[in-house]
């Protein structure tokens, strides 16, 4: 079998295939889908990111900073919305795993390419619904809509409300790709747990997207009709009930977390077997629980209502289920330390990366703990005790994950390396920044500070110091991220086919790939047998040791 | 929902992986359209055990003879559905175009009936929520809440035997008027036709949708794109049309013939 | 107001213990902080050993035999959390119960949540703007929203429920220490949401039932102007309606009394007894030009003699140099 040891970018690629910018548009080509939504969801993450410094400036003191109360309200209401529907539920499925799933399988695309670009251009018509409303008054209700308060307000709901409609079947479409994909472009040799385990978590995403979306699309489908001809559903005047919204918004929106999340942990498990070069610890219980967790995930909505006055029962259900989520994550992380031992672990940028969602993942899950509990959460939910929570599994989970899994195949993507020093400099910088921002939101949140706050009390002005500072440091260590992923575009070294001696098929082609991915068929093998690539100084990368040679094993 | 051409995709390794690979896809789109309505049927059954009372009075209110037809409307077009992938397979394109035709004319049928009993509502005030402003006079429904209890008519003495309630809050229900005894009106009737609104105007758009779909695969068959070797699309659209009629045969009980 | 978190008692979390459920509820929250304290550092520490004792380095050569699996520790690790998480749940459980379960004896009061302010209506139709309660004695809330959901929260005593329009929902708590503790509105209502604070004032046994005889006999014991600037400020006039001129929401009541108004649609009227009268009770009746209609009724909230005592107050504006702030408080 021979694989293509070098890199490809002054030969014939995907992107060279096609010129002009006619065959990006109008490409069928999962990479280049893949390199669209790549870029979009970085540039929805910038106008998320700022809108979070925005937020963060004005709360440098306890009074009004540099903005009014209505601004203040829709700067984190467009924050939110812009970071969650447009930054991370697509991020990793839509841009890297678009790219990435059909590599992985060995195939040459995904099942449905039309459907896959309608999904990109949905999702294009869906942020320009969204984002609108910013120039015709910029909604001020919260990410979460919640009725009456979104019946109610003067600002444009009704064009974000549609935009995020909108997004929901691109994610939808984005699912069913992956799913029909998974199950009809496998390979025969690939069985189900030969599957590398990132396949295993964008399978188990993509069910929820396809179970869960669309009763979100009902929910803002009904708060459309509320508020553009008065239904009344979610009226309390007029017989409906308020709450009832909350539910069928739960309903979607927490296995949603999941569908943030689940993606992330298949990176991790790629980036800690690939730089511990070692096998994959546990393959069968990370995948079960990928699958445990899409399943348990929609039992557990009502957790965000413990207030709200549901039924003693429903709450303690709830809550159990809750606890019983966290789990198969638990046994995920211990999976991740444990391949570690005995391994030969490379702290080269991604796994950094995967080190920080370790110790912020882990931060996260644990004060789920407090959350999941009723008598605590009672006094924790709606302070920065919840906000610190889910930006710990949101951001040091998703989006570190997402940022490790980006470093981790940019030199396949663009075919180029960038500087190592410089991007574990803004790995550093990221992580320093991240904890100073939110740790301290920990504490005012335990102590009573409310949530979504424009003036507050001015007891709580130290921590919100602290929590700004923090975020201007992760600022800037993602202005150096992009600096170093920018530059290696133009001043890169050319990266070799496999720069990281990983096993799964990706690496089996040239960097970047070809227009059909693959000059050869690769067959498909354990896809955490490492020992089988060797590092070869002259191909600057990893390649396959001959046959009957066990490779690194001595 | 994918290449149109009888020719396997470059990505499929046969034909057959191409078919299966598409039935599937449609498959799940087909329970992301159920898990849609999903969202209405539960908003219907709370609220259908929240005011019992309101479903079993204003339902009285929906035609079912027109109902009743619309439903056999749709049964037939099924059929006529179901015999034109039929004929699909078995390359009998003139009998497949005449059969897609039938299954598009009992679309708009439907759609007929459905405006009629639109604008009887219309014309009668029936309509969702707020804009509900029944013309008739015995339907009118008594909506104003009376001015809240003044707080203040009890001696201080008394306080703490005698906690009065807080205003009560618009729109609270209260009990004795929750159950209509000898053509009481009941409370909220507008809820039962934002539900109704709702859930046929839904499915309203889906036979819509079907149709369209069902014009470009009358199109299509006209050019004779479609033979027992490529039927795929014809397949696919007759899955979707099936599920919109069998919503239809759940909300026409749901709605129609309550008790 | 300022020393709840910097007192003595604060502990580095949690703010002061002032009710009955609160040391339940801070000891569950230390349990799940020692056991998290412990997984997270069990996890950090063997992950940063592992990265320093199997790192690449020169000279480095990994061992040969790895395991790849081990069903007997999977099934450890699944089962020892799995028995401590279900510890939680269900000691939080017990604890929400307590928290969630008035005793048949409690003191009623109602509460109303609206844009942007609480307002107390205690069983004698006294209503008020900050919360009192005595001191060790179960204290019940009855609560309904006027317009969306707030969120009734008060650190101190680890209580928080929503307030729903359209149904009550209710909340208990027993204070154990006399103080004054920040109530704060937890679920986001709009422009005014972090302003939507008010107090709960403790009393100490005895004291509540003076501060309430005293608050509810306001018109008998007070001058009819001096009872109407303590209705101005209760009542929520104060939160749209300046007395000093500068603008709000609605118009200032400074010079207003016997001075004509312009009205939507350019009518013009003299603001009389009558005139405020009616735009105390019927506020849509005659709407201010420049201003939006927004003012609820307050028919049914306010007796005549306290009508009438706001109208001996806004007397006392009428001329520009005779202002509030002279009339001197307490």
């Amino acid at each position: 079998m021979s694989v293509p040891v070098g890199n490809a970018l002054h030969q014939d690629n995907y992107l060279t295939h096609g010129k002009g910018w006619k065959s990006w548009l109008f490409t069928l080509d999962h990479k280049r889908i893949g390199v669209m939504y790549l870029i979009s969801i970085l540039a929805s993450f910038l106008l998320g990111g700022v809108f979070a410094l925005l937020v963060r400036m004005e709360l440098w003191t306890p009074q009004r900073t540099i903005m009014d109360a209505n601004t203040y309200n829709q700067m984190f209401t467009l924050h939110g919305a812009a970071m969650i529907f447009l930054f991370i539920i697509p991020g990793i499925p839509a841009a890297l795993g678009n790219f990435i799933l059909p590599l992985m399988l060995g195939a040459k695309d995904v099942a449905f390419p039309r459907l896959n670009l309608l999904s990109y251009y949905l999702w294009v018509v869906g942020a320009v619904f969204a984002l609108v409303s910013i120039i015709t008054g910029a909604v001020d209700t919260g990410w979460t809509f919640y009725t009456p308060y979104s019946t109610t307000t003067n600002t444009s709901v009704i064009s974000i409300t549609f935009g995020v409609f909108i997004l929901g079947f691109s994610s939808i479409f984005t699912g069913i790709n992956f799913i029909v994909s998974i199950h009809k472009l496998r390979p025969p040799t690939m069985t189900w747990f030969k599957m590398p385990l990132f396949l295993w978590s964008l399978y188990g995403t993509a069910l929820i997207q396809i179970l869960a979306t669309p009763v979100l699309g009902i929910t803002l489908l009904l708060l459309l009709a509320e508020r553009a001809l008065g239904v009344g559903i979610f009226d309390p005047a007029l017989g409906g009930d308020p709450v009832l919204f909350q539910h069928f918004f739960w309903f979607y929106s927490h296995p949603a977390v999941y569908i943030m999340i689940l993606p992330a942990m298949g990176i991790i498990s790629e980036l800690v077997a690939t730089f511990s070069h070692r096998h994959i610890f546990g393959y069968k219980f990370i995948a079960m629980s990928s699958i445990a967790i899409a399943v348990i995930s929609f039992l557990v909505w009502g957790h965000h209502m413990f207030v709200s006055g549901q039924s003693n029962l429903a709450n303690l259900i709830f809550s159990i289920l809750t606890f019983l989520v966290a789990i198969p994550s638990a046994v995920k992380v211990f999976n991740w330390v444990a391949t570690m031992y005995k391994g030969e672990v490379e702290l080269a940028t991604p796994m950094l990366y995967a080190l920080a969602f370790l110790f912020l993942f882990g931060i996260g899950g644990l004060t789920g703990l407090f959350l999941g509990a009723l008598a605590t959460d009672v006094h924790l939910t709606d302070t920065y005790f919840v906000v610190a929570h889910f930006h710990y599994t949101m951001f040091g989970g998703t989006a570190i994950a997402f940022f490790g899994g980006l470093f981790y195949w940019w030199p396949k993507i663009t075919g180029r390396m960038y500087r190592e020093k410089w991007a574990r400099m803004a790995a550093f910088l990221i992580f320093i920044g991240f904890n100073t921002a939110f740790l301290a939101q920990f504490i005012m949140g335990a102590q009573g500070m409310p949530r979504r706050y424009y003036n507050y009390l001015p007891e709580f002005a130290p921590y919100h110091k602290v929590s700004t500072i923090g975020a201007f440091v992760l600022a800037v260590g993602f202005v150096l991220a992009a600096a170093t992923l920018l530059h290696s575009l133009y001043a890169g070294e050319l990266a070799p086919a496999n720069p990281w001696g990983a096993a799964t098929l990706e690496w089996h082609t040239s960097s970047p790939p070809p227009h059909e991915n693959f000059e050869t068929q690769p067959v498909p093998g354990d896809p955490y047998d490492v020992d089988q690539w060797v590092y070869d100084a002259a191909a600057g990368g990893y390649v396959l040791a001959p046959a009957g040679a066990s490779g690194g094993r001595a | 929902m994918h290449s149109g051409h009888a020719q396997v995709a470059h990505h499929f390794p046969s034909v057959r992986a191409q078919f299966e690979a598409g039935k599937l896809g449609m498959w799940i789109f087909l329970a992301t359209e159920i898990l849609l309505f999903g969202g209405l049927f539960c908003a219907y059954a709370v609220y259908r055990a929240n005011h019992p009372e309101v479903f079993i009075y204003a339902h009285r209110y929906l035609d079912k003879v027109l109902g009743g037809i619309n439903t056999a409307v749709l049964i037939l077009s099924s059929f006529t559905m179901a015999w034109a992938v039929r004929a699909a397979q078995l390359s009998q394109s003139q009998r497949l175009v005449r059969l897609l035709a039938a299954t598009i004319a009992c679309g708009f049928v439907f759609l007929g009936i459905k405006y009629v009993e639109y604008e009887h509502k219309w014309k009668e005030g029936l309509l969702w929520g707020k804009r509900f402003k029944p013309t008739h006079q015995e339907r009118v429904v008594e909506k104003d809440v009376p001015p809240p209890r003044p707080l203040t008519d009890v001696n201080p003495e008394e306080r703490s035997t005698l906690p009065l309630p807080a205003p009560p809050p618009a729109g609270l229900a209260r009990p004795e008027e929750s159950t209509p005894v000898g053509g009481v009106v009941p409370k909220n009737v507008q809820i039962f036709f934002s539900v109704y609104f709702l859930m046929t105007g839904l499915h309203g758009l889906h036979v819509i949708a079907g149709m369209i779909v069902l014009t470009w695969m009358l199109w299509r068959a006209r050019q004779g794109e479609f033979s027992a070797a490529y039927f795929t699309p014809v397949d696919l659209a007759g899955l979707y049309w099936h599920l919109v009629d069998l919503i239809w045969i759940y909300l026409f009980p749901l709605l129609y013939l309550i008790h | 107001m300022k020393s709840w978190l910097l007192g003595a008692e604060r502990g580095f979390m949690l703010p002061v213990q002032a009710s009955s459920v609160a040391p339940a509820v801070d000891a569950l929250f230390k349990f799940i902080f020692w056991v998290s304290a412990f997984f997270f550092l069990l996890i950090v520490g063997l992950m940063l050993f592992f990265v320093v004792r199997f790192r690449r380095r020169p000279g480095y050569q990994k061992p040969t035999e790895a395991p790849s699996h081990n069903t007997f520790l999977e099934i450890t690790w699944s089962v020892i959390p799995l028995v401590l998480v279900m510890i939680m749940g269900f000691w939080g459980f017990k604890v929400f119960l307590d928290l969630n379960t008035p005793p048949a004896n409690a003191y009623e009061v109602q509460v109303t949540g609206q844009k942007w302010k609480w307002l107390f209506t205690y069983p004698n139709g006294h209503v008020d703007e900050t919360l009192h309660v005595p001191v060790d004695q179960p204290v019940r809330l009855v609560m309904t929203s006027e317009d969306v959901i707030h969120s009734f929260f008060v650190p101190a005593f680890r209580v928080k429920r929503d307030v729903v329009p359209g149904r009550y929902t209710k909340l208990w708590f027993r204070a154990t220490k006399v103080g004054t503790y920040p109530v704060f509105c937890a679920e986001y209502c709009g422009t005014g949401h972090s302003d939507m604070l008010t107090t709960v004032e403790v009393h100490e046994p005895g004291g509540f039932e003076r501060w309430l005889e005293a608050a509810s006999n306001l018109l008998n014991t007070l001058p009819p102007a001096e009872a109407g600037r303590r209705l101005y400020q209760t009542r929520g006039c104060a939160q749209c309606h300046s007395v000093d001129g500068t603008g709000g929401i609605g118009p200032t009541l400074k010079g207003l009394y016997g001075h004509p108004v312009v009205l939507r649609g350019g009518n013009r009227v003299t603001a009389d007894e009558n005139y405020i009268r009616e735009s105390i009770l019927e506020p849509m009746a005659k709407v201010v030009a420049g201003f939006d209609p927004v003012m609820p009724t307050y028919k049914g909230r306010l007796k005549d003699q306290e009508i009438t005592a706001l109208v001996a107050f806004l007397k006392t504006l009428a001329s520009e140099d005779k202002g509030p702030a002279e009339q001197g408080r307490e």
